[in-house]
């Protein structure tokens, strides 16, 4: 089962690797990561989507929270959040799909950042399925570059009340 | 107030904490530190011949002192040589700092002359690890490290120290308090679930204690004995927990596991009830996990939340100090001594079942008076030995016999490379417990394959005068990986025949120690006694039958009740 973990960490150097290298150790996985200081400078925040079983999960939550430079951590599992992450696609642009890759951008609400005689670099917001869909249909058209970022995740306010925009 | 040279204020912080005796051996990026080691005669500085047999010293301090062993060494070659010894101290849980060099600050990440990345090298063998970049932090860090090892799972800490910071000028202030928001570990056990634990034991029919080396580090071997005296419930010990339970006792069970005893294993495999105080269900202890103990409830008793139902799926759980939390059962069992009669009562024909067992198959080997029995010369050496004899062993079947047949019946006796099993670790581990008692004698029993591997720390034995005796059981082999082979290789003997050992007697007299070689079953006794009469270190090299196995053993991956025995 996939799990969205974020992980409180004292923002000092080496402190990234302590975490990779506590998942490369005992094994476990890290599909994606995402870190940037808080708020509070002394502070970051590691997102960190991984999978396994539930002993798998709650052995990965313990040895984190070992860590002495982890103040805490939260698994997203079952709590009603926001997810985001972002992809930015360099697409060919000839004359005869221009139209088309607007059109698509328009539909999932992507922007073009770039825009070149030969290409458009569309970048687009959201949570992992819109992601994938987007991406599904750029494809035919033909990708040339293309790069994601990790996912980042906000639980909600009103459990189960917010309204996703 | 004045400023001082950071290595000085290292030399403050570290009698700040106490620390009497440092293990190390100096290099160009601590010269420094060593620099102010001249001048601090409060402090002893025992040099070491090699970096693993520092930080194996250290270790052996702590097991036998219950304090934080303390190593500085170099940079690079200095630092990486002591990755064994973390590792070891890591598996262990002991309380180890070690002060690494590093090379200025300028010049890290520079492939400079002796530099190794020991932080990242060392990361996953420590509790945790620090790089002090700036002087102004070193006496927070120090304060950080030493209460890190020694508080709440101890272990080991490493703190790497560049040139330029040990030169720099630093207001000195020991921090009397410390502050890590992300470090708070719980010693208080959850009173609901405390209760419900003293609820299922005392419905139990055949509960059985399985205590581990967290009952040394809590110094809870009084509260255990306690806590198996007054419910009568039989109690096992893991390698680590050797001497947390007096072996005289009834309800003694010996060792289990792997080489565990007859009656340790089958009494774990029939229990409805087993109580887990500071043991982490190592595979060593397990065999076949889903077999191990089917029929009972598990109670488990753990200071580190990482170690519950991380292999055996825990039915009752308890983080917290194992002292506190058997402290507070026996107030709860004080408040119900009606049921506790009836738990006695209830277990009787338990126990006496556990009897009869112990009775007729006890740990055995077939004596001799052509060959020496290693069995024989360590039951020898608990006959002789002073009652506060300090044992550490190496790793093999010197190990599992010492743990079989030597008899622990006080915490801190017995010092053994548990977790990590390092070759190596017994020789410098004695000269560390040595350092802290040395009115004491310290035995450490090896095997001629383990011995060669910190032999050069014969000199330091030797320089400092310690009563450190090294009973080696020659078996001319590695004599425990030889046993897998003829058990489970067909007697394909690849590559463990150890022909060209030295000769232990005379290089012991090249060192300056005493040494003999005994070859007779009839000599054993008076070597023995002989080897206690003399002052300062001796060699005494036993010519053992190398045929001869380590029983019971539960093969590899096996259930343990599937003991292979004489």
């Amino acid at each position: 089962m996939k799990h969205v973990i974020s992980v409180l960490v004292d923002n000092e150097a080496g402190v990234l690797t302590r975490v990779s290298g506590l998942f490369s150790g005992r094994g476990f996985n890290i599909e994606s990561l995402s870190v940037a200081p808080t708020l509070d400078p002394k502070i970051s925040i590691m997102v960190i989507t991984t999978s396994g079983n539930e002993q798998v999960l709650e052995q990965i939550k313990k040895q984190l929270n070992k860590l002495i430079n982890v103040i805490k951590v939260v698994d997203y599992v079952g709590k009603d959040c926001v997810q985001r992450e972002m992809v930015l696609i360099k697409i060919q642009a000839r004359d005869e799909n221009r139209a088309e890759v607007l059109r698509i951008a328009e539909i999932f609400r992507a922007k073009v950042v770039d825009i070149c005689p030969k290409s458009y670099t569309l970048e687009l917001t959201g949570d992992k399925n819109k992601l994938g869909g987007f991406i599904e249909m750029l494809k035919p058209i033909g990708i040339i570059d293309f790069i994601r970022t990790g996912t980042v995740v906000m639980e909600r306010e009103m459990q189960g009340g917010g309204v996703e925009l | 107030m004045t400023k001082i040279k950071g290595a000085l204020a290292l030399i403050e912080s570290l009698r700040c904490e106490g620390v009497k005796h440092v293990f190390g051996y100096p290099g160009g990026a601590v010269l420094d530190i060593f620099d102010m080691l001249y001048d601090a005669k409060d402090i002893e500085f025992i040099l070491v011949r090699h970096e693993q047999g520092a930080v194996h010293a250290a270790d052996g301090y702590a097991r036998a002192s219950g304090n934080v062993g303390v190593c500085v060494v170099t940079s690079g070659p200095g630092a990486t040589n002591t990755v064994t010894g973390l590792a070891t101290a890591y598996m262990d849980s002991i309380p180890v700092v070690v002060f690494s060099g590093q090379v200025s600050t300028h010049l890290i990440g520079n492939d400079a002359f002796q530099e190794a990345d020991i932080v990242g090298i060392t990361r996953s063998c420590t509790k945790h690890n620090f790089l002090v970049k700036d002087v102004n932090h070193l006496p927070r860090i120090i304060k950080e490290a030493f209460y890190i090892a020694r508080t709440g799972r101890p272990g080991p800490v490493l703190i790497d120290l560049p040139k330029d910071v040990m030169n720099a000028q630093v207001l000195f202030k020991y921090p009397e308090e410390v502050h890590l928001r992300g470090y708070s570990p719980t010693y208080k056990g959850h009173p609901g679930q405390i209760k419900r634990i003293v609820d299922t034991i005392l419905r139990s029919k055949r509960p059985v204690i399985y205590a581990g080396g967290g009952i040394i580090l809590s110094n809870a071997a009084d509260e255990l004995r306690e806590f198996a005296r007054t419910t009568r419930i039989p109690v096992a010990l893991t390698l680590m927990g050797l001497g947390a339970y007096p072996a005289g006792e009834r309800g003694f069970l010996g060792m289990l596991g792997m080489h565990g005893t007859y009656y340790a294993n089958m009494a774990v495999h029939e229990s409805d009830c087993l109580i887990s105080i500071g043991a982490r269900f190592d595979d060593r202890v397990t065999g076949k996990i889903d077999e191990f103990s089917p029929k009972a409830k598990v109670i488990h008793i753990d200071i580190d939340p990482t170690s519950i139902s991380k292999n055996v799926k825990v039915d009752l759980p308890v983080v917290g100090d194992c002292r506190n939390v058997l402290t507070d059962m026996l107030a709860l069992l004080e408040n119900r001594s009606k049921d506790v009669d009836e738990l006695r009562r209830e277990i009787e024909p338990w126990n006496k079942e556990i009897d009869y067992w112990k009775e007729h198959m006890p740990l055995k080997y077939d004596s001799s008076d052509q060959l020496i029995k290693p069995q024989y010369v360590i039951e020898t050496i608990d006959r002789l030995s002073p009652e506060d004899a300090i044992i550490t062993t190496e790793v093999g079947q010197n190990q599992m016999w010492t743990a079989q047949f030597y008899k622990f019946n006080k915490p801190r006796l017995f010092l053994s490379s548990g977790g990590l099993g390092t070759m190596g670790y017994g020789f410098p581990a004695a000269i560390g417990a040595q350092i802290a008692f040395p009115e004491r004698t310290v035995i450490d029993i090896a095997g001629d394959g383990s011995i060669q591997m910190n032999i050069q720390e014969l000199a330091t034995a030797v320089q400092y005068s310690l009563n450190v005796k090294v009973m080696i059981l020659n078996n001319c082999n590695l004599g425990m990986v030889r046993q897998w082979q003829c058990l489970f290789y067909r007697k394909r003997y690849s590559h463990t025949a150890m022909n060209f050992s030295p000769d232990f007697v005379k290089l012991a007299e090249a060192y300056g120690a005493n040494g003999f070689l005994v070859d007779k079953p009839s000599d054993v006794e008076s070597a023995i006694k002989e080897a206690f009469k003399i002052k300062g270190p001796v060699f005494v090299d036993f010519r053992v039958d190398p045929d001869e196995h380590v029983y019971p053993m539960v093969p590899s991956g096996a259930p343990i009740k599937n003991m292979l025995l004489v």
